[in-house]
């Protein structure tokens, strides 16, 4: 055999001739920034190998890659030994590469069966009509193995998330997986759905199937994969048996690196004056007696994994979801029953999340955009708009946070740059004068001169005397911008930090739910106790 | 523990509204004239409800790829002008005339996909444009004259096998058939999973845009049935024929249960039903005597009453499954 010469045989652990997969140098940009840098490693036949990484390590990108979603600007993937192609999710299908998402693709209008089978229903005896009764049978077998007891019969609206996950992967197991891969396959798993799941793995394993899983639970991954492959920054930081790591190894490799210069020196500094004060709000299944305070003047951060219920909490202290029990305080004075109105007239301003669909009309105007809501503000006797105060208004806004467009005034914000237009939210809230803005994710998707100088607004509010709530999942930016940090886990207040308590490690670990030991200040998983 | 049990009761309730709507509509007829209940008026209902009944049959199977077909009056009566022209030069069966009218209709639901699930333009524009289109081309054939058919195929439409008027017989022929299809065959369930979320079926290999097409053509060819059932019935087809069937057939369709969001909806007993509610109002209204003038609002105001159903109960059991998700979270977060 003249394997040597394989660009595969030289990537790390098992040679290519006995792995199932392996990955060769994979290159990808978006846009000229690179996304995956000479991404090489492979998982043995038969092997289950935990992939971990930061969010926007690229994990997502390189999977999409191996479905045939993306194609890699250069690279080569093997598949038994073979080069494999794929072109499109068909084609990996067919070469039994099979995925299990973390977003669930099925139709609860049909039936379990009819979700099994889609496009393969077993043949009746006639050959245009389906046999009922083989696909049912069927089914159970499918369902038997990932242990979901339920009638196949029945239709998947009644299912609850958890059974839909398993039957998700089911529909997996039905494709005759060679390589499976299970993108955060335990989310809405408890954790005998998660168990059982584990068992299927393992089994799936011993019968020469190869496993590559992927998720944030550190513990999963330690104890189920036998390969660790740590992606950072696009890069393959380390593979090796999984063993060789303890969790907080994991989360080093996951996080190392230094802060750059992107963000500004701090001209506010946060006063006693509370203008901003959540007061154990709670709504079952979302978020749970968070209690939380922001000061005039302070960047206050918040950090959790994606579902720990930072946006939920954002989208009831600004009243576009009910909360059950609780109060808000905003400048002093409580807020009852609140809405988007309600918190707009007491100060409150919320960049989204998604600036696309809840952020900003994107066929009108830059200026209209940023006039929108204060508008009640701009207006003369019964609702007439002062234009040309308008007009000088929203021209001072948009200059302020350095909006850069042809013509603001004619040009429509769906054709601004992601930065330009994330500008243009922040100069609408600016407009209403707020005494908090909630920023979530504020720099999702733009790039690092835009980030900058978004930072350096929240730095200009916050010095103008608005508390700012940032919202983020980098917790880089968090660690850059913020005087102090909130952690939020599976709906509930975990930690706090303060900023001479930083350190991206200890609050990752607290964002996982790892036990490391940390500075005394505030007691675990309880708010309550703090605020006593 | 009786919350799960109101829960259950209220899925029930909005699952079967359809039902429920059709036992109290009647009943409310025969309170106010117990001649309602009388066998003649039953078949009366009966032999109407097969034209708009074959209409609603296509017209599910648009609402279930999440479409809309406002040209089946239109198409029906097309089939009918184009048909009477052919008689004139060709001698046909009369099982030769029905295939032809479907064939006619097929094609006319062939363009409508065409321009739906090539062009991606939105049903709604695309049917309503057809409407007119598919109209203007019959008038200009009849001259707005009647068009007339041969007694042939009158006494066939007179005639009744075992009983049964014959065109309840197609009627019942054309339910137990699409019933088939959409519940024992791929393509029947697959036309679910494309109402659903074509965006989820295009992932899951499914050819989305195929299955749109054939949506319009099983819709249109049922169209062109429909008229072959009017021209046996009446042998003569006025200028104004199938004018506002489109949206009694919508009614029927969506009092039956299919949504107006796609992916939900049955024939057997969804169509059925919806048809014998729709056909029983209409009826009845003749029936009590109800001021003719009247009679437009009162079948408008039934099924405006009846998409808002179709939303509230949308709405109602989304909520009814989100809550239950909310809840299960909160026991893991426990």
């Amino acid at each position: 055999m003249t394997r040597e010469s394989d660009p595969a045989t030289r990537v790390s652990g098992i040679p290519a001739a006995v792995s199932r997969l392996a990955f060769a140098g994979i290159n990808k940009s978006f846009f000229g920034v690179r996304v995956l840098k000479d991404v090489s490693f492979t998982v043995g036949s038969g092997g289950i190998v935990g992939l971990i990484g930061e969010n926007g390590a690229g994990k997502s990108t390189l999977m999409n890659i191996l479905g045939g979603v993306l194609h890699a600007d250069s690279g080569e993937m093997f598949l038994d030994g073979e080069p494999y192609t794929p072109d499109n999710p068909k084609t990996a299908d067919a070469a039994g590469v099979v995925f299990v998402h973390q977003e669930l693709n099925l139709f609860d209008n049909l039936s379990i069966a009819d979700n099994l089978f889609l496009r393969t229903q077993p043949r009746g005896v006639v050959p245009p009509f389906i046999s009922r009764s083989r696909a049912v049978s069927r089914a159970r077998e499918l369902l038997d193995r990932v242990g979901l007891n339920r009638d196949p019969r029945l239709t998947v609206d009644h299912l609850s998330p958890g059974e839909r996950q398993q039957l998700e992967i089911a529909k997996a197991l039905g494709r005759d997986p060679r390589l499976l891969i299970l993108d955060e396959p335990t989310t809405s798993l408890t954790t005998r759905e998660s168990g059982r799941l584990f068992e299927v793995m393992r089994e799936l394993a011993a019968q020469d199937v190869s496993i590559i899983y992927i998720s944030h639970i550190l513990e999963d991954v330690r104890d189920l994969s036998d390969q660790l492959v740590v992606l950072r920054d696009g890069s393959v930081v380390v593979t090796g048996p999984t063993n060789q790591f303890g969790i907080d190894g994991m989360v080093r490799h996951m996080v190392g690196r230094d802060l750059g210069q992107m963000y500004p020196d701090r001209k506010a500094a946060p006063t006693a004056d509370v203008v901003l004060d959540v007061r154990g709000v709670t709504e079952p299944g979302m978020i749970k007696d968070v209690i939380l305070r922001v000061h005039r003047g302070e960047v206050v951060g918040l950090f959790g994994l994606m579902g720990a219920g930072r946006t939920e909490l954002a989208r009831i202290v600004f009243g576009l979801d009910r909360h059950s029990s609780g109060e808000i305080h905003v400048a002093g004075r409580p807020v009852a029953k609140i809405t988007p109105r309600k918190a707009i007239r007491s100060g409150l301003a919320l960049v989204t999340e998604d600036r696309r669909t809840e952020g900003l009309f994107m066929e009108s105007t830059v200026e209209d955009n940023v006039a929108m809501a204060a508008l009640p503000r701009l207006t003369v006797g019964p609702g007439v708009i002062n234009d040309r105060r308008l007009a000088r208004l929203a021209q001072g806004a948009w200059e302020n946070v350095g909006l850069r467009a042809a013509n603001p005034r004619r040009q429509a914000v769906k054709s601004l740059s992601g930065g330009n237009q994330q500008k243009a939210v922040i100069a609408k809230w600016i407009l209403t004068e707020p005494d908090v803005l909630i920023l979530d994710e504020p720099t999702r998707g733009i790039d690092v001169g835009a980030k900058a100088e978004i930072y350096r607004l929240v730095d200009d509010l916050a010095a103008g005397g608005a508390g700012i709530l940032m919202i983020s999942s980098e917790l880089d930016e968090l660690l850059g911008t913020c005087d102090r940090l909130i952690v939020m886990r599976q709906g509930e207040v975990v930690r706090e930090f303060a900023r001479a308590q930083f350190d991206a490690t200890t609050i990752l670990s607290a964002a996982f739910g790892q036990d490391v030991p940390s500075p005394p200040t505030t007691p675990r998983r309880n708010g309550r106790e703090r605020s006593e | 523990m009786s919350g799960l049990s109101k829960e259950s009761a209220q899925r029930f309730a909005l699952g079967n509204m359809s039902v429920i709507l059709l036992v109290a509509v009647f009943l409310l007829f025969v309170l106010l004239d117990p001649r309602f209940l009388s066998v003649q008026n039953l078949l009366n209902i009966g032999a109407q409800a097969s034209f708009i009944g074959i209409l609603a049959v296509g017209m599910t199977f648009v609402l279930l790829i999440a479409g809309i077909d406002l040209s089946v009056g239109a198409v029906a009566y097309l089939a009918a002008v184009l048909m009477s022209h052919l008689l004139r030069d060709v001698g046909m069966s009369v099982v030769g005339v029905a295939l032809a009218m479907i064939l006619i209709g097929a094609v006319a639901g062939f363009l409508n996909g065409a321009a739906t699930s090539l062009l991606r333009i939105t049903p709604f524009i695309v049917t309503l444009a057809a409407m007119g289109v598919y109209r203007g081309l019959a008038l200009g054939q009849s001259q707005s004259r009647e068009a007339n058919f041969p007694t042939e195929l009158i006494s066939v439409g007179a005639s009744r096998p075992l009983g049964v008027p014959m065109p309840l017989w197609i009627f019942v022929v054309v339910l137990i058939v699409a019933n088939v299809v959409l519940t024992r065959t791929s393509y029947g369930r697959q036309l679910y999973a494309v109402g659903r979320d074509a965006t989820e079926a295009t992932k899951a290999g499914l050819p989305v845009r195929r299955i749109t097409w054939s949506a319009y053509v099983v819709s249109g060819a049922l169209a062109g049935l429909a008229g072959f059932v009017s021209v046996i019935q009446m042998g003569t087809i006025v200028p104004a024929y199938g004018v506002g069937n489109e949206f009694d057939a919508i009614a029927a369709a969506v009092l039956g249960g299919a949504s107006l969001f796609g992916g939900r909806g049955t024939v057997l007993p969804g169509a059925l039903v919806g048809t014998l509610l729709v056909q029983t109002i209409a009826v009845g209204l003749v029936f009590t005597r109800v001021d003719l003038y009247l009679t437009p609002m009162v079948s408008a105001g039934v099924i405006f009453l009846a998409v808002v159903l179709d939303t509230l109960r949308t709405r109602r059991l989304d909520r009814l499954s989100r809550q239950r998700i909310r809840l299960e979270t909160a026991v893991l977060v426990e």
